[in-house]
């Protein structure tokens, strides 16, 4: 089987990296419109914290419905395509960087925030200089949680028309060829452990204790 | 400076938290508010700053009412010390310092400078302490850059809430005694809040006692001391301050914060801090607090008139001093065989710690008389005071 293996991804290369070029895409689309939509929402409900947990609550009501369901939901309302994938991963990756960002901004000790307000900064220099650098590693913790939810629901992607690498493992399960399946699953797996290894770097990075040491 | 007119706060209706407040606090002072939790004290400083809006009243900051200024341009003025420190984790300490005075648009060269003078006027060198990160600091000396950030762009008012509440007791000491030393360079006006009616009766100018909104007594640490206004105050104060044990206080507890200068200062300057410290000698000391000699009134005024002298070139021996662990009676007997008024404590090193003067004296005595004579209180302090 691993010489089939190896000759399926000599024979498709160009195939492979297409899908993952398209994975990638569909990943980091979805991921940026996701922080962009979330972690400003997520500051929002932070000064309007009755609203928090009614708007969290939503979030993860999409977070349970599962993903082949939600991405199923998609074709009604967008039809097929790499938009409607968009919007499924988009909306699945909400709740941890929504849920992380409040999270970590109302855990900023408050000593700080006194502080800062008895010196004289307007609400947004503290928002810029002391809430979201101190709430940034439990930001980068939810993105990195969102990251590594999407990257794995994009394989699903494929079945409405998505693309990306769900569609070699989708065709591999069709024509019961294993090697095919694993052409699309081993790179779709090697992009998840990267992402998360990347970000974990990052959010390594971001904690206060670890800046003296950098 | 600061004046609180019919000031009033009322969180929940029918239960005022500060009722009806007067008070002046004077350019220069330290005034002390005190008071069991729940008084008030609290609320009452953060009003300065606009952090709590008072429900009725004014407030007045050089005769400007300050509910008419931008609450922000109004707290860049105004220092502010509290409890928990609240240095940011993710800033060095000289960026933590120089917050305000980039805020207020200093520029770079400017507020480095400021960082580096304000370290070394707490001891920190900055060749050390500017790079590294608050939580990398122990608590006394978190709490030493949370004062001196507050003192950074020169606000002449600074509110400390509770400031050294949380740190040991000897840090708290520590940074008790750099504060007065901080006040007679910087001469800041000190709102400062308090529970502790030991640091108040160490620090304050005057001290404000508060209960239930209301202010029980107004007056000196000695004013109150000596004439508690009601029982209240007098438990507060507690018994164990007016002791009577039979051996007399050491040294180290009854010397007060020597009246220093510097030999490189000038004749008017030092005139300018005798008076205002009410004292007739100064004492000269050099950058690490070792005692050089002293400068009494009547050369400064024979040479006043010669503007290059500095105190350097009047400077005296000072031919008796007594060491912190000496006991008070060599102390006492120093005074009257040699019939001085003044007595250094200095250290095997030669390190000036504080001075026994005869006003030392006299109240360690009238406490202990106060003490078994509570009642007699009227009559005896007119007596000592004639002595004194």
């Amino acid at each position: 089987m691993w010489t089939s293996l190896l000759e399926i991804f000599a024979a498709r290369f160009n195939d492979i990296l297409l899908a993952s070029w398209e994975h990638l895409q569909l990943t980091l689309i979805s991921l940026l419109l996701a922080n962009l939509i979330a972690i400003p929402a997520g500051i929002f409900l932070t000064r309007r914290r009755k609203w928090a947990e009614p708007v969290i609550g939503v979030t993860a009501v999409f977070q349970t419905i599962p993903s082949l369901a939600l991405l199923g939901f998609m074709i009604p309302l967008l039809g097929i395509g790499k938009i409607p994938a968009i919007v499924a991963l988009t909306i699945y990756g909400l709740l941890p960087i929504l849920r992380n960002t409040y999270a970590g901004i109302t855990g900023v000790n408050p000593a700080a925030i006194e502080a800062g307000t008895g010196m004289g900064m307007t609400s947004l220099q503290i928002l810029w200089m002391i809430e979201l650098p101190m709430a940034l590693a439990i930001i980068m913790a939810g993105v990195r949680t969102a990251t590594v939810l999407i990257v794995g629901v994009a394989t699903l992607a494929a079945l409405i028309g998505g693309g990306g690498l769900g569609e070699l493992i989708f065709r591999g399960i069709a024509m019961a060829n294993s090697p095919l399946i694993l052409a699309g699953a081993l790179p779709a797996a090697a992009l998840a452990v990267f992402f998360d290894y990347a970000l974990k770097h990052l959010e390594y990075r971001t904690q206060p204790g670890n800046l003296a040491k950098k | 400076m600061i004046e609180f007119q019919n000031i009033s706060k009322t969180y929940k209706p029918g239960h005022p938290v500060v009722k009806n407040l007067n008070l002046h606090v004077n350019k220069g002072e330290i005034l002390v508010l005190i008071g069991p939790s729940g008084c008030g004290k609290t609320t009452t400083m953060k009003m300065v700053n606009r952090l709590v809006e008072p429900t009725a009243g004014r407030i007045l900051i050089n005769g400007e009412d300050i509910s008419m200024q931008n609450p922000v341009e109004l707290r860049k003025n105004i220092g502010y010390v509290i409890q928990n420190i609240g240095l940011l984790p993710h800033m060095t300490i000289a960026e933590n310092v120089a917050l305000v005075p980039k805020l207020k648009g200093w520029n770079k060269a400017d507020y480095l400078q400021r960082v580096d003078e304000l370290l070394r006027m707490v001891n920190l060198s900055p060749e050390i302490y500017r790079r590294r990160y608050p939580q990398e600091l122990s608590g006394g000396q978190q709490q030493r850059i949370g004062v001196i950030r507050a003192m950074a762009a020169d606000p002449p008012i600074i509110l400390m809430d509770e400031p050294f509440s949380a740190l040991d007791p000897i840090s708290r000491e520590q940074l008790q005694d750099e504060l007065l030393r901080l006040q007679e360079t910087v001469s800041k006006t000190i709102l400062f809040v308090t529970h502790d009616i030991a640091e108040a009766l160490k620090i304050a100018s005057r001290i404000c006692l508060l209960k239930d909104g209301d202010i029980v007594q107004l007056g000196t640490p000695e004013q109150i001391l000596r004439h508690p206004a009601n029982d209240f105050v007098r438990d507060f104060i507690g018994e164990n301050r007016l002791r009577s044990e039979d051996s007399l206080p050491t040294i180290a507890e009854v010397m007060k914060p020597p009246v220093t200068s510097r030999p490189n200062r000038g004749l008017a300057e030092a005139t300018m801090l005798m008076r205002k410290q009410k004292v007739d000698t100064l004492l000269v000391v050099d950058a690490n607090r070792q005692l050089l000699g002293k400068v009494t009134m009547w050369d400064i005024h024979n040479r006043f008139q010669n503007e290059a002298i500095l105190l350097k070139d009047l400077l005296r021996p000072v031919l008796y001093k007594v060491a912190p662990q000496d006991s008070l009676k060599e102390a006492l007997q120093i005074i009257s065989r040699h019939a001085i008024a003044y007595l250094p404590v200095v250290t095997d090193q030669n390190e000036l710690v504080g001075v026994i003067t005869r006003s030392c004296l006299v109240d360690v005595m009238a406490e202990r008389w106060l003490d078994s004579e509570t009642i007699n209180l009227q009559e005896v302090v007119p007596h000592v005071d004639q002595s004194a």
